[in-house]
């Protein structure tokens, strides 16, 4: 296994996440163990799909750039597909469907062979002013505007903010860092995942005060501002690391992160409200499905890209 | 006899590896209570049919070592229709062809299932008949309360499957991406009262669609 086109402080950093894994692993053991009244059956299920989600980043990361690019592109494809199986669709639009799929290896070739110019205008121009031609080349007009803004919708969040999960990777080294494009992903989706992780965590234990009521009752602004606090801590620790960043830069990335992931978690769960389902598939025991996992990252991804992308190229 | 072997080889890898790629990556599962599904001949497996994906899904489920023993019964007039598609139905599909009308007026069109559940045969029944309108139940047809009837040992699983007639529906060739599911039911035994038997069959797939949140697809 080649490993040239990450640096070792990326690997190592890849290495911490198991540190991590291993630690949660101890404590739930511990608390199961020390806790048998209480039921942790949930945790236990997370954990260990945290395992597995690891596990597959961690080599997806270390054996190349473009399986890295690939694995991105199959986050996409299953959290699309996740989408369009729980959203009304009209028969009509089948063939639509499939044209939308396509935008998700197009869409990453682009970042693949580094054109930027296409890659940020893709979807939102061409993509978004085909698919309803298609639409209307069908004919059907009943229930056309639903449809043609669900499925853009959907194209938006799961393929192209996520695609720019895929666009730190190939971003050429900027400042000091060594680290590069892989440190930035890294560093994004560390953060990201630790941020909801800490939210859940702060909510749990001192979390009181409803902050969207309407869309996600468990939420409270305890849980909010503790995750923004542990992302923002961790955002200043992990910038040498990983990133060019200084560290009033870093503030800033924290607090990007921290509430751009907040965002993103309740617009999905406003979505799948509205929707009328609790989970968006079943694929993650203990978190339900890809769409669930990624909520946050829609938006963090493309804002902490903007951000960077403003500051060093 | 070799020929005979590399037919059944063709099978197991069509079975095994290609409609397995296709159902787990293209279109992906969310199945409940697998667990309730046959794990030895003779069975009977009943489930709505809205694709032909649908014998594909229910047959990527079932044991491995099931797969020579799982025949789909289906129409002999549409599957046999030319010799090319009656070699793959009857050779890699593996189907049980039935016949839709007598032709002579005592004739028992359900006798070739009587024989494969007598080898100890798995059949996969869609009582429906065809496939019919996509995702919309049609109302079963009673062959299934005679068989099971006649077969008062056999269980008979109830499956419901929603979604695929959104990926494949009839009359299409395009398969589109779409998560399917697929809930089991408790396994039904037949019983002399055959209405009472339609009736248990048709009250325990309408509660497995109760457990799904299937969006509109018209």
């Amino acid at each position: 296994m080649s490993t040239g086109h990450i640096s070792p402080t990326v690997l190592w950093s890849l290495g911490g996440l198991f540190g991590i894994l291993i630690v949660a692993t101890v404590v739930y053991l511990f608390l199961k163990k020390t806790r048998p009244a209480t039921d942790f059956t949930e945790i236990g299920l997370r954990i260990r799909s945290w395992w597995v989600m690891v596990a597959i980043f961690t080599l997806a990361m270390a054996l190349s750039r473009n399986v890295s690019l690939f694995f991105f592109a199959v986050v996409s494809f299953l959290a699309l597909k996740e989408y369009l199986s729980i959203i009304p669709t009209r028969r009509a639009d089948r063939r639509v469907l499939l044209w939308a799929y396509l935008a998700i290896p197009l869409q990453y070739f682009w970042a693949g062979i580094e054109w930027y110019g296409l890659f940020i205008v893709f979807i939102p121009v061409y993509v978004f002013l085909f698919l309803p031609l298609c639409m209307v080349i069908v004919g059907e007009t009943r229930d056309f505007l639903r449809s043609a803004g669900t499925l853009h919708w959907g194209l938006m969040t799961l393929v192209f903010s996520i695609s720019h999960v895929a666009y730190l990777l190939v971003l050429p080294t900027a400042g000091e860092s060594g680290a590069g494009g892989p440190g930035l992903l890294l560093y994004l989706v560390f953060l990201t995942q630790s941020n909801d992780v800490a939210q859940f965590l702060w909510g749990k234990s001192i979390g009181r005060r409803k902050i969207v009521p309407n869309v996600s009752p468990n939420k409270t602004w305890e849980g909010f501002l503790g995750g923004v606090g542990t992302t923002t801590v961790l955002a200043v620790v992990l910038s040498g690391l990983l990133t060019p960043l200084s560290i009033p830069l870093a503030f800033l990335a924290g607090i990007i992160i921290s509430t751009a992931g907040f965002v993103g978690d309740v617009t999905i769960s406003a979505v799948k409200r509205d929707i009328g389902v609790k989970d968006s598939g079943r694929l993650l025991p203990g978190h339900g499905g890809i769409m669930d996992r990624i909520d946050s990252l829609t938006y963090t991804a493309p804002l902490f890209f903007h951000f960077i992308y403003y500051l060093y190229y | 006899m070799r020929m005979d072997f590399i037919i059944r080889l063709l099978r197991y890898l069509f079975y095994r590896i290609v409609v397995r790629l296709v159902v787990l990556i293209v279109l992906g599962l969310n199945v409940r209570h697998r667990e309730r599904l046959p794990r030895k001949g003779p069975a009977i497996v009943v489930a709505n049919h809205n694709s032909h994906l649908d014998t594909m899904v229910l047959i990527t489920l079932l044991p491995a070592g099931l797969l020579s023993r799982i025949q789909p019964v289906a129409a002999a007039d549409y599957f046999l229709a030319t010799p090319q598609k009656a070699w793959l139905a009857l050779n890699i599909i593996g189907i049980l062809p039935l016949k839709r009308q007598r032709e002579k007026p005592d004739e028992d069109l359900l006798a070739p299932c009587y024989a494969a559940l007598e080898a100890g045969q798995v059949l996969i029944f869609f009582p429906e008949g065809s496939r019919g309108q996509p995702e919309e139940l049609a109302a079963f047809k009673g062959g299934i309360a005679k068989l099971a009837a006649r077969f008062p040992e056999i269980p008979v699983t109830p499956v419901l499957l929603h979604g695929l007639g959104k990926a494949l529906p009839k009359g299409e060739k395009l398969l589109v991406p779409f998560f399917c599911d697929v809930f089991v039911g408790e396994a039904l035994y037949g019983a002399e009262d055959r209405r009472d038997f339609m009736h248990r069959l048709e009250s325990s797939m309408s509660a497995l669609s109760q457990e799904g949140n299937f969006p509109s697809w018209s």
